[in-house]
């Protein structure tokens, strides 16, 4: 059974933020650049297309956690420099701070390095954009702490934690508008070939811990509460 | 014959080396000494002479940046002042502290020296090789990796080793300071944005982790969601015991879907897959239903104990040392009650 391909929750929230973005600052434009299998891409449009209006530029190749980011960053930069009519000085570059898949945090950042992109921000929940272009933005730091930065302007950088957007509903209008042009261009998608840049697996293995559970269904409340309270207090 | 180069940063206040930074050289003295290789350390700081106190005795090699542009974590500074020291390194592996700081520019250094990186590393080992462990955890596996492109850049997580604690000294700055040449910075780090002292419930140095599912918020017996008595009872259990709180997905994404929340919760407090990872000593789960999205965050905790009504919940097969099959809700506020006489 091969359970259904989704769109990486980070990037996910950085579409949608992105999104809310352009809705809010007229002439705006969103691409979506995504790689993965042109069939699993397809699968994916078929949710993600209805949440937001956006133009697709995709990269048939490998996804998971196991494709090399260093190659991966490479194929998405060639496909964002293929963008026609692309103004790079204008650029706020969003993706996933890091994917579920493989948790690195290294793609976005290689890619911004790759465009010459010489602001970046990671772990952001919110950006605020002012008139004059620039924006004051939100990353998480260590202990449940924000870092607040105000950025020049574009061109720039932000991988996204959560943000602070719900996920869009299904809109079916936005939907038909993205799939007229999603269908052709994923039929188009160029293919890349991800080198393995001298990885090599010297072990795997699944997680050791297996620990033996006590389960306790006959104690009442005062004595589970006893015995958590004598718990909290060891070797405190 | 590989050289080892360990990167490191200053606190907030700009003159002393995080414990983290100080984990990471201990990493890479234990390092070279196993491959017999040369070792250098390498600070970002803005007073490098005080932050280099600390391990003026770690390892044979000291380089520093210092300087008022370097007391903000920014991506532009940080890379630049990291390029700089890795050119005069010249190291075959780079080890560097996977902080907030850190992580924000070690990749595009890496790319700037024309080397490789991997992130989020647990152990490093090798026999005459290195060999640095990292999870996957969609896939739900550890694996030891290598490679032999060079130079191969380290992020380690925290608590991963021992806090270097050398003999303190007094570092010839003027020797190892070396100079950085600052592209146009149009960044400015403006401050810290923190919840008001008595409303923050992340701590990563509490003993304990106390995690809220999903359930504190569900109907209980009587029919009734009792979302504000959860509340209290969550936070007087917080001030009582000083644990720091941790929340699953379905709880804190609540929020967004316009359901009865608890306020004080953000999805800063998210423990799991697509949340933190936090390494307190003991975990208290409540209410979650301890499926491996959830406990995959949970694998540094060292004892773990979960209420849930579920008998049939993930922590009973094998995620948590004990489970009580109880009402949360009464169980914890009798803990209150004991907690405060």
């Amino acid at each position: 059974m091969v359970l259904p391909a989704v769109l990486d929750p980070w990037a996910a929230s950085a579409l949608y933020e992105a999104a809310a973005l352009a809705a809010k600052h007229p002439g705006s434009k969103l691409w979506l650049v995504a790689l993965g299998p042109k069939a699993k891409l397809q699968q994916v449009m078929m949710t993600v297309a209805q949440k937001v209006a956006f133009e697709l530029v995709p990269v048939d190749g490998p996804i998971g956690g196991f494709p090399d980011a260093h190659a991966t960053a490479a194929a998405l930069a060639s496909a964002i420099e293929s963008i026609p009519g692309l103004d790079r000085a204008q650029l706020l570059l969003f993706g996933g701070w890091e994917s579920a898949s493989r948790g690195a945090g290294v793609t976005l950042q290689q890619l911004g390095e790759r465009l010459g992109i010489a602001d970046q921000f990671f772990g952001v929940d919110q950006i605020d954009l002012r008139p004059d272009g620039s924006f004051e933005v939100l990353e998480r730091v260590e202990g449940g702490k924000h870092q607040v930065s105000v950025c020049a302007g574009a061109p720039a950088v932000l991988g996204w934690a959560t943000g602070n957007l719900p996920e869009p509903r299904n809109n079916p209008q936005i939907g038909m508008s993205n799939m007229r042009t999603i269908m052709p261009t994923l039929q188009r998608a160029k293919t890349a070939t991800l080198d393995a840049n001298s990885l090599q697996y010297v072990s795997v293995s699944l997680p050791k811990q297996q620990r033996e559970t006590r389960v306790e269904k006959n104690m009442s409340p005062d004595e589970i509460a006893a015995e958590l309270v004598a718990w909290i207090g060891e070797n405190s | 014959m590989e050289s080892i180069f360990v990167l490191t940063h200053a606190d907030e206040s700009g003159s002393a080396l995080t414990k983290h930074s100080l984990e990471a050289v201990t990493a890479g003295r234990e390092l070279a000494a196993r491959l017999n290789a040369l070792l250098t350390i390498g600070i970002v700081a803005a007073d490098a002479h005080r932050a280099a106190s600390a391990v003026m005795h770690a390892g044979p090699r000291l380089l520093a940046v210092q300087g008022e542009a370097f007391a903000q974590p920014r991506f532009a500074s940080d890379a630049a002042a990291c390029e700089a020291l890795c050119r005069a390194a010249q190291a075959t592996i780079v080890l560097a502290p996977q902080s907030s700081r850190f992580a924000r520019v070690m990749a595009a250094v890496a790319h700037r020296l024309g080397g490789l990186i991997d992130t989020h590393i647990t152990a490093l080992g090798g026999a005459d090789s290195v060999e640095a462990t990292r999870w996957f955890y969609r896939q739900r596996i550890e694996a030891v990796v290598t490679r032999i492109a060079r130079p191969w850049f380290l992020l380690l997580d925290s608590g991963t080793h021992a806090a270097f604690a050398g003999e303190a000294g007094n570092a010839p700055v003027d020797e190892i300071a070396i100079a950085v040449e600052l592209p146009a910075l149009r960044t400015e780090v403006t401050g810290i944005r923190a919840p008001k002292q008595d409303e923050q419930t992340i701590r990563p140095d509490a003993k304990l982790l106390f995690v809220a599912g999903a359930g504190w918020t569900k109907k209980q017996p009587d029919g009734q969601v009792h979302v504000d008595e959860a509340g209290r009872l969550i936070l007087a259990f917080l001030r009582a015991s000083g644990a720091s709180l941790g929340s699953s997905k379905s709880l804190v994404d609540q929020g967004g879907e316009g359901n009865s929340v608890l306020s004080f919760l953000t999805h800063l407090n998210q423990v799991g897959q697509t949340g933190s990872t936090p390494r307190h000593a003991k975990g208290l789960s409540t209410c979650c239903h301890g499926e491996e999205p959830h406990v995959v965050g949970w694998r540094f905790i060292g004892e773990r104990r979960a209420i849930s009504l579920d008998a049939n919940c993930g922590w009973t097969r094998g995620k948590a040392d004990v489970v009580y099959i109880a009402d949360a809700f009464q169980v914890m506020a009798k803990v209150n009650e004991l907690l405060k006489s």
